[in-house]
């Protein structure tokens, strides 16, 4: 993956390199180490001195009864985001690939709310499901049942969920389709002239092709869940109630911004850093595959 | 396709693709009727799917004199801090990847793959993972509340450097041999031949950094604690009072009407450019 033929000057490319190596030592790694020295540290209540405290702050991550309830609900979270968005816009994308009129304008209808921001995605479901005003809790409130996110906890993750999944379902409708459109046609017809009927086309051949491209996609939602998502449940839930939607990345802005535990939230930093790098790892074994696939 | 099919194999996808594009464009819709009722008619739960009459009269309001409440701070002024923001993370990031990219394909130097993998490596440091060490070295420099602040620390990231090499590699050797032959050194291949081969890339990444840049909350609900350098992603989450009863519904729509108008444009303007940004800065 080299160039045959190059410049031979040896500072040039230093400047060129310059910009951008500084600004992600300054504010990638030195905010990394940072992090991960902190998570050594305890600060006195004025936040003056710090003291070396070894692994004491991650003891106590561990043992906080609320960082699992932070991965618990992280985990029905992102699955529940992942699984939702993953199926309606495969159908999407299925029914968008055959030959229909009007692909092309069902697709820009369909892609668009990649450009919303989460926090506003999060805004408007919270405007239709605001208990007292929003139009859906007003027609729940009428079928009887009481609809509550602001006190009731399941409420509240399915709010987040439902806003989650539909600002994710244009990116992956995209990638969908463009998997979809890259499976040859003549597999299909010739499974066609075997007799196999549309669904079971679907399911024994197209799926399975699609296989790399799902896959992908889940990697890329859980990390979106993960990260993306902050916005929603800031403007929506505010992690609560009762810390019922505080995923890790919540629980880390909460616990340093508004508990002032910043050697515990660095800990927190620190293990979830440990779990982007597994997750990209894994995402690049799969590039690997893809490449030769 | 090889078989007859049944007419609801016609009708079917109209009617799903259908039913997806009301879910999509839906919660959308209600906003903009949100933004065009009267305080009343929202706060004692009359709202329904008709639009009123009052959209011009909110929309002036939030543009020129802000939603009052929580936060003073005209929308026009926070749609331009969105734009600023968003330009300058978009072409920065454009600026300093494609130069490190060059330096990186078209050279060889010493610790040419380290540096390489120190760009590349900060695909897996997302700014929510390390937000207050962030917070702290941006509050040192003393570049709380500044453009700079909010912009510089978001610039620097592994996909437009990846974006680029991977696009600088499917550029023929004779090009660079024949601008060699003719005595150009990098500076003049860089601009006669590079760049304009590039111009594609470019306005592909753009679009997706200027998304990007415009939808950011977490860094700038940090950075930011002037009202005049709010962003408006930041004010439409002001203006939504956890009392209920004094969030101004009809301004806060017209707010979130115009905080997804920019973005959405560019998407809709620039489809071809946006899908293939999307697909390039992920591989």
């Amino acid at each position: 993956m080299d160039k045959r033929v190059f410049f031979p000057s040896k500072t040039v490319p230093l400047l060129l390199l310059l910009p951008q190596l500084v600004i992600t030592l300054v504010f990638f790694y030195w905010p990394a180490v940072q992090a991960v020295v902190m998570s050594f540290q305890m600060e006195d209540a004025f936040g003056t001195t710090s003291e070396f405290v070894g692994f004491e702050n991650y003891t106590a991550v561990f043992t906080d009864p609320f960082y699992y309830r932070a991965m618990g609900v992280t985990a029905v979270f992102s699955t529940a985001v992942a699984f939702l968005s993953l199926s309606l816009s495969l159908l999407l994308a299925v029914m968008a690939d055959r030959d229909i009129k009007g692909a092309g304008l069902y697709r820009t209808l369909l892609i668009w709310p990649y450009a919303v921001a989460p926090a506003i995605a999060g805004v408007l479901w919270y405007f239709m499901f605001q208990p007292s005003l929003g139009l859906f809790a007003r027609m729940l409130r009428d079928w009887g049942i009481d609809w509550n996110p602001l006190l009731n906890g399941d409420h509240a993750m399915i709010l987040v969920v439902m806003a989650a999944t539909w600002k994710q379902i244009s990116y992956n409708f995209l990638f969908f389709l463009a998997g979809l459109q890259a499976i040859p046609k003549s597999l299909i017809e010739a499974a066609a002239i075997d007799g196999a009927r549309p669904f079971r086309r679907f399911w024994t051949i197209v799926f399975p092709l699609l296989s790399p491209t799902t896959f992908f996609l889940f990697v890329v939602n859980i990390v979106y869940v993960f990260f993306d998502t902050f916005g929603i449940i800031d403007a929506v839930t505010g992690g609560g109630p009762a810390k019922t939607t505080t995923t890790l990345v919540f629980k880390v802005y909460a616990d340093g911004r508004l508990g002032g535990d910043l050697g515990g939230s660095a800990a927190q930093s620190v293990v979830l850093m440990v779990m982007v790098i597994a997750l990209t790892a894994i995402q690049f074994r799969f590039i690997e595959r893809k490449v030769s696939y | 396709m090889v078989e007859h099919r049944h007419w609801s194999m016609h009708v079917l996808p109209h009617l799903i693709l259908g039913l997806g594009v009301l879910l999509v464009v839906f919660p959308v819709y209600l906003a903009f009727v949100g933004a065009t009722l009267d305080p009343a008619t929202i706060a004692n739960g009359q709202m329904g799917v008709v639009p009123g009459n009052r959209f011009i009269e909110n929309m002036s309001r939030v543009l020129l004199a802000g939603a009052g409440g929580s936060t003073r701070e005209p929308v026009l002024h926070m749609l331009w801090n969105s734009f600023v923001m968003a330009m300058v993370i978009a072409i920065g990031k454009i600026v300093i990847s494609i130069l490190s990219a060059y330096a990186v394909v078209y050279f060889r130097f010493p610790l040419r793959k380290t540096a390489f993998w120190v760009i590349f490596m900060t695909l897996m440091l997302p700014v929510e993972v390390r937000i207050y060490p962030t917070y702290k070295i941006v509050a040192d420099l003393g570049m709380l509340d500044t453009v700079a602040g909010l912009c510089i620390p978001l610039i620097a990231s592994a996909t437009g450097t990846l974006l680029f090499r991977q696009f600088f590699m499917t550029i023929p050797d004779e090009l660079i041999e024949a601008s060699q032959m003719d005595g150009a050194g990098p500076v003049r291949f860089f601009i006669d031949t590079v760049l304009p081969l590039s111009l594609t890339s470019i306005a592909a990444l753009f679009v997706i950094q200027f998304i990007y840049g415009w939808n950011q909350y977490l860094w700038p609900l940090l950075i930011t604690s002037k009202d005049s350098m709010q962003t408006i992603v930041i004010g439409i989450k002001k203006m939504i009072v956890t009392q209920d009863a004094l969030t101004e519904w009809q301004l806060a729509m017209a707010t979130a009407v115009l905080a997804m108008l920019p973005p959405v444009l560019v998407v809709v303007v620039m489809q071809k450019l946006f899908v293939r940004g999307l697909v390039e800065t992920e591989k």
